[in-house]
């Protein structure tokens, strides 16, 4: 499997994507610059965290402008599999392919340590296979992660089961204090309406392997992978 | 018609109901300065732009289509423009 990072100005965690797909997932990773505009061979595509472009306006405001996103929102159209991690998942938002913003974290502190997600959904290819309710441990890194959709809005998320992953404690109980950045309804991650283009704050890419203190994000990347197969026996 | 120079001012702040924890901060700060009257505290960004359009209308449009665009977020904040002339330079 191939799977692209996008690399923008600015990203901190495309090599830690890059590792999670080789050395975590034996797959062959292939770095993209943002100036590409062509994500051609590639079976999904990951945009990774960090401050692209600085973080200047917002969060993911002007990584959205680089020539490589046209080709990323083709690939989503045509169906495939996109992640955004952490300012990845606020540059999905600012393009559009994925609903609602992200606010500064609630209590203004940059938020960097080891979070439980739950599971909601088995409906993305990034948690195909993976029971809803499934506790995931993962680390976070970042000061502007607060999850906002309006009232309506996350009706209708809740609606067309687009919320993927709740911030809950250890035990899978979605709670205000296992809640690390006041997003609304405990919201980690959403996807589209289709279900291909998944965003969370959390970092799966740097919970491969046990050496790095969790291996929990292998769940995410490996569901990638079972989609596959379940895709070839289907064609 | 040949176009004029125009400064046009943007305020871009949140959404009322949209949460805002660096305002709350702000608040804060100045309660412990003895500014004990100080209710609410909303912050925002401030963006100064010169553009050159046909008249002030016509550069007010053109600023409320890149607030629209770009210069803010319309999921979670609205934004105010002021327009000035500028003398040519």
């Amino acid at each position: 499997m191939r799977i692209g990072v996008v690399i923008f100005p600015g990203s901190n965690g495309d090599h830690d994507a890059l590792s999670a797909i080789e050395l975590g997932m034996g797959q062959e990773a292939v770095p993209i610059w943002h100036k590409d505009r062509s994500a051609d061979g590639c079976d999904a595509l990951i945009i990774p965290g960090g401050f692209s472009y600085g973080d200047y306006l917002r969060a993911g405001a002007i990584a959205r402008f680089s020539p490589i996103m046209e080709a990323v929102s083709e690939f989503a159209a045509r169906g495939g599999p996109v992640i955004g991690l952490c300012n990845g998942f606020q540059i999905l938002t600012e393009v559009h392919l994925l609903p609602g913003a992200l606010l500064r974290n609630q209590h203004l502190e940059f938020a960097c340590r080891w979070v439980h997600v739950r599971v909601e959904t088995d409906r993305t290819p990034f948690t195909a296979g993976l029971d809803p309710g499934t506790i995931l441990r993962l680390p976070i890194a970042h000061g502007e992660g607060s999850y906002y959709v309006t009232p309506e809005q996350l009706a209708e998320l809740e609606a067309h089961q687009q919320i993927v992953f709740r911030y809950t404690d250890a035990a899978g109980a979605a709670r205000d204090d296992a809640n690390p950045n006041g997003s609304v309804a405990h919201i980690a991650g959403v996807c589209n309406r289709r279900g291909n283009v998944v965003g969370l704050m959390p970092h799966p890419e740097r919970a491969y392997d046990a050496l790095l203190g969790g291996a929990d994000g292998r769940h995410i990347l490996g569901a990638l992978l079972n989609v596959r197969e379940l895709l070839a026996v289907s064609a | 018609m040949t176009e004029s120079t125009y400064a046009a001012e943007v305020v871009v702040f949140l959404k009322p109901g949209v949460n805002d924890p660096e305002g709350l901060a702000i608040k804060d700060g100045l309660h412990s300065l003895g500014y004990t009257g100080v209710e609410t505290v909303r912050a925002g960004k401030y963006l100064r732009l010169v553009v050159r359009a046909d008249d002030a209308e016509a550069a007010r449009a053109s600023v409320a289509a890149m607030c629209d665009q770009l210069l803010s977020n319309p999921v979670i904040e609205n934004y105010r423009i002021t327009v000035q002339s500028q003398a040519a330079e």
